[in-house]
This record gives C-alpha cells, structure tokens and sequence, in this order.
C-alpha cells in the first residue's frame, strides 16, 4: 500500500457566513472532518459607539446603545440608564410604575431575543420551519414595540428618569393577547425540537462547557446555567424589585447545546411567569417618569399651550442636564447573560467614559474551547447555542 | 463584607501591596490597588475563602487626560459564593502605561485586555497573545484616548470650475422646460 499523504487542511469559514449570525471569522484548522485548532477573528462590525457616545448627550446615547446589542434593544438601553440614573442619585425615587414596566418590556424583550434565536438555531440544524413558527410571535411582540413607541427593533422607549411617554391605549390587551397565545406556542416549538431525533443527535453531547469553564471564561448567563452555575442577576442581586416577583432560575448540568436549549426555552417560559405578575401591577395610566423638570422633558400638550413648559422643553433638549461626576456599573440580566454598562461622569452634559458589557464578547472568547476536538459539522451548533450577536461583540 | 475588612484582609494577605479604598457613588465596594501587586492581589481575591471572587465579570479603562495619573483600568470582581461585587482599579501613568496580565488568574481577562490594549494602548506584561482586537491590524494610535481625534481632517475639497457659462446654463433650462412641455 502506497504511503498516504497526510496534512491538515485549514478552512477559513467566514465572515459572510450565514451561521456566523454576523461577520465572525473562524480560521479552522482540520484534520479530516475533526478540528484542530480555531482562532475566531472578530472586529468586522465595530464602529466605535462607545468613543461615538462621548461626544453626545445623556439623552442621545440610548438610541446609539440600542443597536449595539440589536436583538436585545431594550435591556442595553435600561441597564444604561439604570447606571445613569444611579449616578444622579434618583433611582431611590423611581415610580414603582416605571420599574413594572421596565420589567415587562425587558421580559418581553427577553422572549423576543430567545425567539430569534430558537429559530435561527433549528434553522441551521435543519429544522426550518421553527424558524418560520418563532418569527411569527416574535412578530407580535415587535408590533408591541411600535404600538408603544414607533419603532420596531430599537424603541428608545426608556429613557433616563423613567420612559419616554405613557403607555398606549391597548397596551394592556396586546400584551395579554402575546401572553395568552404564547404557552401553547411553546409547546408547539417543543413538539418540533426537544424529542426530534436528528435533532438530539446533532446537540446532545456537542459543544460542552464544563461548570469550570463556565466559571473561568465568565459565560455570566444562560450558558453558565446550562452548566450547573446557578447565576442569575435577577435572583442574586436584585434590581428593579425581581425580589417580588414569583419565578424561578432553571438550570441544567449537561453543559451542552441540548443544555443550553433545554435552559433558554423554560427561561421563556418563566419569562411569561414575569410578564403576568408584571401587568397585573400596572395600571393603564399613571406615572411615567420621575418628577424632576431638569431630566424629564414635559409632555407635549404642555409644550404647545404653555411658555414654561415650552422653555423647559428646549433646555433639555438642546443642553442636556448634567450627571454628577463619578462612576456607575448596574448590573442587569440580558437575554444573554450579565449585561451591564461602566459610565463614568465628569459632571457635565457628555458622558466621560461608556463601557458596554458584552455578554456575547466573552462567549465568543470562549467558541475556541468549544468547537476543538469536535467535528466541523458541530460548528455550526455550537455558534448557534452560544447565541452570539456580532454587533454586541463588536460594538 | 465591607471594604475596610477587605482592605485589612488584602493588606494582611500581600503586605507589599498598597490597597486603599475610595468613594463611590454607587455605593460599590471600589478598591485601588498598586500595579506592582496586582497579581498577587488579585490570586488573594480569586482564592481567599472569605473572597472567591471566581468571576471577572469585566475589565475596562477609563483615560482621564490631561490629569496624571492619566490612565484606570477597572476590575468588576464577583463572588457567587459570598454574593459579593467589588471594582478593583489601578492607576497607571500617561507616560508609561503597562501593568501585568490577569489572564493566568481569570482567563476571561485574554480578550478584554487585547481589548483595553488596542483601544488604549495601555500593554499587559505576560499576555499570551498581545495583538489587535477590534481594530485592523495596520491601524495607527489607540481610537479611545482622549487626545485621539474624533473626526479625520481632510484637506478641503477643491471644486472646478463651471463646464458652462451662465448663459448656457440658462439656455439649456429653458430647452428642457420646453422640451418637457
């Protein structure tokens, strides 16, 4: 028998590949169809908000850090302001409202995330029509974002000292509608996916993340929950009152694409816990922004019929208020994992330094441990469980 | 855990380090420590067992030009086991901005400072892969210092002269709003 030739071959996959969920490139070295070695290359995507965001307003960087991390708009724009609003001192004066409805809209956002990604990672395990089913309630839920703000994907609906206006006529019956409709929608998802054979066999076993390496990368969120890392911003250290509310943290100890699966569905799940007990406390109208004429512009009525309000308008509008100087980090709990923004303050208009926490930077840190010594086909799984956002990465 | 029972604790535990505590307004434990010790600072934080803080849930700087000393890099530690958060900083000087790596300690820390690196151009001594992250290869300056122009000059546009004379122009509108008509 002849000698057989044998070299690694190296496969650069990316950055325009549909399952890289953006433009990350993996430069993969391969022995067969088994990985040798990965080095992901990242930065296809940056375009400098956080030194973008030092040249405007406190107001004018909500719209900017919405659409750093795009499936996830509104818990970026309420953990950056929550951070700004503990450093002007006035998040102990929060209106109870405000804080129910931020919850609300950041479940949903939750869901809203996970639906995306439920259905674009069954897509690229083959399981296209999940792809159509989760699009169709997440559908639902972007039509909540235009009903109370205009937008769809980035509502810049939270602002800082509370919300931009009060909630729509409506608001309370489309929501209950989504949360009427949802379980059984869950169920149906499950139908396609938890018990699919082919689906098991490309996600059991693929991709393990180990509870130390949950811990030693920093994979704050549901892959370390998925690993048995019991860590969940909203049970540990509780912002917005989450104490009062009704719900549980769901783990698994697998570690592996199937874990992460399992984890991110029942999270939904609970999220729906959230959003019940959240509406119930909501009144239709009622306060939607702390009393300070400094931070909260007047309503528009006001500004048309009254020269104070009027006066009030443009100060804020075109100077901005000041924040304290100091330095602030609240943290929340995104859909994907600990998520939360460093600012900093010199006491003018402008914020000095806005650092984003990106969950998905650190799990993208973490794809080279996951995907070598396994098969380039689990690639695909594993950057699909991971669930990364290349423009969070990147910002 | 309060932050004069951490200092004492940290003191006790590398008597070399310099460790004081500061102010915050969001009334998180906030510690400074010297960047000589940071290393074996940090391995007290990770490993004591009053501490644990296993997570580096983030690591970032903060330039504050013109002041000296210029540069913060910022550490946000978390202990699940003792449900404690606590930012850790060191003050590093304009003029010779490097500190040791944290990454043998917390391998999260590989990425994030190749990100501080490449942003500020502050260097982490013993880094295992001290390239780029964000930005490409070839590019020059750190984009989030302070003194790094916000906005490229460019030399001003030149414009050349009109093709046609007034007249013509005038000709030609008239032509086309007949010819339209």
């Amino acid at each position: 028998m002849p000698e057989i030739r044998t070299e690694t071959m190296t496969v650069n996959m990316g950055p325009q590949h549909p399952s890289t969920h953006g433009v990350l490139r993996l430069v993969l070295e391969l022995d067969g169809e088994t990985i040798l070695s990965a080095s992901p290359t990242i930065g296809y995507l940056h375009t400098g908000i956080e030194k973008t965001c030092e040249q405007k307003k406190w107001q004018q960087v909500i719209p900017l850090v919405e659409r750093m991390d795009y499936l996830s708009a509104q818990s970026n724009s309420m953990a950056f302001c929550m951070s700004v609003e503990r450093l002007l001192g006035v998040d102990a004066v929060m209106p109870e409202r405000v804080k129910n409805i931020r919850i609300l809209l950041a479940e949903l956002q939750r869901i809203n995330s996970h639906l995306v990604w439920l259905g674009t990672h069954g897509m690229e395990l083959g399981a296209v029509s999940v792809m159509l089913y989760c699009f169709r309630e997440r559908e639902i839920l972007l039509n909540i974002n235009e009903l109370i703000a205009g937008f769809r994907l980035f509502p810049s609906y939270m602002r800082v000292g509370g919300l931009r206006e009060d909630l729509p006529r409506g608001f309370h019956d489309a929501v209950q509608a989504f949360l009427d409709r949802m379980p059984g929608k869950l169920d149906e998802y499950e139908d396609l996916l938890t018990k699919n054979a082919i689906y098991l066999k490309r996600t059991q076993g693929v991709g393990v993340v180990s509870k130390d390496t949950a811990v030693a990368m920093s994979l704050l969120g549901p892959i370390a929950r998925a690993a048995g890392v019991d860590y969940d911003v909203r049970k540990v250290f509780p912002y917005l009152g989450y104490e009062t509310y009704d719900f549980d943290v769901p783990t698994q100890t697998a570690g592996d694409v199937y874990a992460r699966y399992q984890v991110r569905v029942a999270e939904m799940r609970e999220s729906l816990k959230i959003c019940r007990q959240a509406l119930g406390r909501i009144t239709p109208r009622g306060e939607y922004a702390i009393a300070d004429p400094k931070i909260t512009p007047p309503p528009k009525d006001r500004v048309y019929t009254e020269m104070e309000a009027l006066i009030q308008h443009f100060l804020i509008y075109s100077q901005g208020f000041t924040v304290p100087a100091g330095e602030a980090y609240v943290p929340v709990e995104g859909p994907r994992g600990e998520q939360g923004f460093y600012v900093v303050s010199d006491g003018t208009n402008r914020p000095w330094r806005i650092k984003s926490r990106a969950p998905s930077l650190l799990a993208c840190q973490a794809l080279e441990t996951l995907i070598v010594g396994g098969l380039i086909a689990d690639v695909i799984a594993v950057i699909g469980s991971i669930d990364v956002v290349m423009g969070d990465v990147d910002r | 855990m309060d932050a004069d029972r951490l200092i004492a604790s940290l003191q006790q535990a590398v008597p070399a380090a310099t460790v004081e505590g500061a102010p915050s307004v969001d009334l998180q434990t906030t510690i400074y420590v010297s960047r000589d010790e940071l290393v074996s600072v940090a391995r007290v934080l990770r490993d004591g067992p009053d501490l644990r803080f296993s997570f580096l849930a983030e690591l970032t700087a903060a330039d504050y030009w013109p002041r000296e000393p210029r540069f913060e890099v910022v550490y946000v530690l978390v202990s699940l086991e003792h449900k404690l958060r606590l930012r850790m900083k060191v003050r590093l000087p304009g003029h010779d901005p490097h500190l040791a790596t944290v990454s043998g300690i917390w391998p999260a820390a590989n990425w994030l400072e190749r990100e501080v690196w490449d942003l500020f151009g502050i260097a982490f001594d013993g880094h295992p892969d001290p390239r780029r992250l964000l930005m490409p290869e070839d590019w020059e300056g750190s984009p989030l210092r302070k003194d790094s122009p916000v906005q490229i000059r460019r030399p001003p546009h030149v414009t050349s002269d009109l093709q046609v004379t007034a007249e013509e122009f005038k000709q030609n509108v008239q032509r086309d709003r007949l010819a339209r008509e």
